[in-house]
């Protein structure tokens, strides 16, 4: 006699993080999953949350800017930038024209040393562990003149309302030349590794796929918008600081490798901007003006007249906003922080139905979330 | 005194009349010449595995850009065995929740998967425990019951994701056991035997007549297949998905540590230096020399001169001691090895070479994901591997003439 | 597209719902929009193909006590290049206003964001929890009169 045995399957929960690898920080996804198939993801945040937004209220418009740092930590020189900008708007604060230049080549160097995390953190996603300390390798050199300037490697607080803390230190120029030059060498090292890896190409490719009228709709903005193939980029579109003199492309996802919008699209535009911001470092040196202001005058303290802003700048990340409440006092009102990541990351569930758990991983890889600044 | 009567002739029973040991065809001698040479094994496997995991941070370190373990002696050669320190005196912890026997059991399991084969490796002549007549075939079995060891970590653990990582090996494994031994059968063909010592000496006579370079393209299509298979069997870089760490934290061994973890780890490289050696002997010619009269021999020689020359020229005082012991060793492992048993010296260079082939892959490449890889396995190594072997078998008809009585009827 | 003319686009089609912007001397001005009609005017300017705002770039709370809660839109169009605030004010005691999460997606978090800081409530909003905060915290720490808690599930804060 025989007896007919009846296998079950269930779907299982697991949790991905708030410890794993590859959450890139305290993320915790929930993972509904039917063996290898992830059905639905729920991503939960909020582990970092320290509510810089209140610090931003109860202190003056200066002390929020070490804040802004902790928000995206990979790109702090963007943050400060963001938040100065927004400022300056609301107290129209003129800032001098070396101040602008100082400005435009940390925020560049600043959105390489962020992609550089970006791309060796994607290959450790893949399983790959070598672009990951070429990455790291070049990055150091960039935080090595971040340190030169303003002491600091990670969280600079180098903007002020009106310019930047202080001069550029001497031969700096000359060390930053030499490192672009390096850098693009290095660059196709980069590519010969990771981007045209027969193995990467198949992992990313057609993985993750995120359409244009989507990516919008869910506000993504910054590479993740441009992989999908839409030409937006704030440097170019709302060209503030003085990017209207500067002449870049912008890169965009083509579909190279598969559909337009996928993993490899977003990762390959954000090595595309790596050589844009080299040309525009370039540029920005030669036109540096050799004299002049490094900070306008700005009083101590600082009372913009009653109104509001919403500035927005290109990150590394995307769109970072910030809408500033003025009452006429020394202290915002209000200060809210509109974060590219948290749009970013809030597309992951709607695009990640069906998907196997590795591919999971290539996608969440290929947003480029930092959690400081989602979860401020 | 009965009962010590009794003991003794249970013993002799044991000894001399017992079944097994006839089974073995071994005499009393014979049984502890066996243990003796399996301590000597053991204790080979054990010092080059640590060996290989020192290679492997080095080769790691060198190919990103970094030195790699540099402290513990010189060039940290002695690194791997202050881990090995560590981790054994580090607790081990059981999840509460665990199956403790199983839990427990399941890392022993691995490692002896993986060091069993290595009863049958010819490291030399003379140096192989026994030459079993199914020497492949046995290999292969053993081989692939470490899966069963990892099966069990990853249901004991009694946690999410090292239960991942076990079904992505079973699947792993299960599956590119076809190929692995499909890709052997080209070799048995024409060697006609299963054993490992003739599998060598079929190709005895010189570097073009080792398996490698004959029977173009076949030959090197299923050495490719092989090596392709063994990186999946041993989870190794492109095929490490079932402990990869950037999905499933640490797959099947995430929750061990100390010892237990220490010996999953040691399987791993024992695995893998079991694969080199099976694919040296099948391939490359196990342990015979390339027979290049000697060119390479004194060329190396000469290397290895200009290299400790320059060395103990530039003499740093900080790494002295520990340096000339390393360099003692090595110049005196060298030595004995080619003056006295060349052949030993030549399978450790073949197996090697292929060793650093699977390090320097590792460290290179981006991981596969499972459906591709289940993909590669059932449609193309499996085909590919079918192919071969009827290119294989009208080759070497082509070669030696068909036989007479090739229609049995 | 200049705001008075956005203003005068929205009038026509919503005559109650949306006052003229205000003048202000610096930074910004912006539309109020009622609070039972957002969602239309929001879907309006959406889909209407001389206004075109596909991009939500943000939605945040502002708290006025002691009366008044203050939702704004900043919204922008990728294709025609013209943005636009939209400001609604609730009451503080009892701030509702229907969700646009369903105009943009992107507005869930943001919307889930502004009921986790200010309490602000979004009727029709698909998961309307706490985002940022645990879930059992009391209180929405981005309005003026919060008083910060000195202990949380046991951990003590000492001022």
């Amino acid at each position: 006699m025989t007896r007919k045995r009846e296998f079950k399957s269930q779907e299982i929960y697991v949790n991905m993080g708030p410890q794993h690898p590859s959450t890139h920080g305290v993320l915790r996804l929930m993972l509904r999953t039917d063996g290898e198939i992830v059905s639905d993801v729920a991503p939960m945040i909020g582990y970092l949350h320290r509510c810089a937004e209140k610090y931003g209220e109860s202190g003056t418009y200066q002390m929020m800017i070490p804040y802004t740092d902790r928000m995206d930590y990979l790109a702090g020189m963007n943050c400060n930038w963001a938040y100065c900008l927004a400022a300056e708007k609301l107290g129209n604060v003129v800032v001098p024209e070396r101040a602008e230049y100082i400005r435009i080549v940390m925020g560049e160097l600043n959105r390489i040393a962020s992609h550089l995390i970006a791309f060796g953190t994607y290959g450790l996603d893949l399983g790959a562990f070598t672009p990951f300390f070429y990455a790291l390798d070049e990055r150091e050199k960039i935080l090595d003149l971040f340190e030169m300037v303003c002491g600091a490697r990670l969280t600079y607080s180098y903007f002020r309302i009106g310019g930047v803390s202080q001069d550029l230190p001497e031969g700096w120029e000359q060390r930053c030349n030499q490192f672009i030059d390096d850098f693009r060498l290095r660059m196709k090292e980069f590519n010969d590794l990771l981007s045209h890896n027969y193995i990467f190409i198949k992992r990313t490719a057609d993985v993750g796929v995120i359409s244009p009228a989507m990516a919008i709709d869910y506000g993504c903005t910054g590479p993740v918008l441009r992989g999908s193939g839409v030409r937006w980029d704030l440097r170019i579109d709302e060209a503030y600081s003085l990017y209207d003199r500067f002449r870049f492309q912008i890169p965009i996802g083509r579909g190279e490798k598969g559909a337009i919008g996928d993993s490899w699209d977003r990762y390959m535009v954000r090595i595309r901007e790596m050589e844009q911001s080299c040309d525009i470092i370039k540029q920005a040196l030669r036109g540096l003006p050799d004299t002049g202001e490094y900070r306008a005058k700005v009083p101590k303290v600082f009372k913009p007249p009653k109104g509001e802003v919403y500035v927005r700048s290109e990150s590394s990340k995307g769109e970072l906003g910030f809408y500033l409440i003025s009452d006429g006092t020394d202290r915002p009102y209000r200060v809210k922080a509109r974060s590219p990541s948290l749009s970013n990351l809030c597309v992951l569930p709607a695009i990640s139905e069906g998907m196997m758990i590795a591919d999971l991983v290539a996608t969440l890889g290929s947003l480029d979330i930092v959690m400081g600044e989602i979860d401020r | 005194m009965q009962e010590i009567n009794g003991v003794s002739y249970l013993t002799k029973q044991i000894w001399t009349d017992a079944t097994w040991l006839r089974f073995l065809s071994l005499n009393e001698l014979g049984f502890f010449l066996m243990l003796i040479a399996g301590v000597l094994v053991l204790t080979f496997v054990l010092a080059y595995g640590t060996f290989v995991v020192w290679a492997e941070r080095k080769v790691a370190g060198h190919v990103q850009d970094r030195l790699g373990p540099m402290r513990v002696g010189w060039h940290g050669w002695l690194q791997t065995l202050a881990d090995g320190i560590k981790l054994m005196m580090k607790e081990d912890i059981y999840p509460t929740l665990a199956d403790k026997p199983l839990f427990v059991l399941a890392p022993p399991i691995v490692f002896l998967s993986a060091f069993v084969g290595y009863a049958v490796v010819p490291f030399s002549q003379n140096a192989q425990m026994a030459d079993l007549d199914i020497g492949v075939l046995y290999i292969m079995a053993t081989a692939s019951l470490g899966v069963i060891g990892l099966i069990m970590a990853g249901w004991a653990s009694n946690s999410k994701w090292p239960l991942y990582g076990a079904m992505r090996s079973a699947a792993l494994t299960v599956a590119y056991g076809i190929p692995l031994g499909l890709s052997i059968i080209p070799v048995l063909m024409v060697a006609g035997s299963l054993s490992m010592q003739d599998l060598v000496q079929s190709q005895n006579g010189g570097i073009l007549h080792w398996n490698f370079f004959r029977c173009w393209p076949f030959m090197p299509l299923a050495f490719i297949i092989f090596f392709i298979s063994n990186l999946a069997e041993t989870n190794r870089v492109p095929f490490d998905i079932a402990e990869a760490e950037s999905e499933l934290v640490g797959g099947y061994h995430t929750e061990y540590s100390g010892v237990s973890f220490s010996v999953f780890f040691l399987a791993e490289y024992a695995a893998m230096y079991l694969a080199c050696a099976v694919t040296t002997t099948l391939f490359l010619g196990g342990y015979l020399p390339p027979d290049l009269s000697g060119i390479p021999l004194i060329l190396s020689l000469a290397l290895l001169g200009i290299f400790l020359f320059w060395r103990f020229k530039t003499f740093h005082d900080r790494s002295q001691v520990s340096e000339a012991i390393f360099c003692a060793i090595l110049v005196a492992a060298i030595t004995l090895l080619w003056g006295v048993w060349p052949y030993f010296f030549w399978f450790l260079a073949k197996t090697g070479v292929l060793l650093y082939l699977m390090l320097h892959l590792r460290w290179t490449l981006p991981r596969l994901r499972i459906d591709q890889m289940m993909y590669m396995c059932w449609k193309v190594l499996t085909p590919v591997a079918f192919i071969n072997i009827l290119g294989t078998g009208l080759w070497w008809m082509w070669i030696t003439g068909i036989p007479k009585n090739w229609w049995p009827y | 597209m200049e705001i008075q003319e956005i203003h005068a686009r929205l009038a026509r089609e919503f005559p109650d719902a949306v006052e003229a912007p205000p003048e202000v001397t610096s930074g910004e001005t912006f539309l109020k929009v009622t609070a039972a009609s957002i969602q239309d005017v929001c879907r309006f300017l959406k889909t209407e193909s001389d206004l075109e705002f596909d991009s939500l770039m943000s939605l945040s709370g502002v708290d006025y006590p002691p009366e008044e809660l203050v939702v704004v839109y900043h919204l922008c169009s990728t294709l025609r290049r013209h943005r636009v605030v939209l400001k609604v004010f609730v009451p503080r005691e009892d701030p509702k206003l229907p969700t646009v999460s369903s105009v943009w997606p992107t507005a869930n978090w943001h919307e889930r964001e502004a009921y986790d800081l200010f309490g602000i409530r979004f009727l029709g909003h698909p998961g309307l929890r706490r985002i940022l905060l645990p879930h059992d915290w009391e209180g929405h720490p981005l309005r003026k009169d919060y008083v910060f808690p000195t202990e949380y599930r046991g951990i003590k804060c000492h001022d």
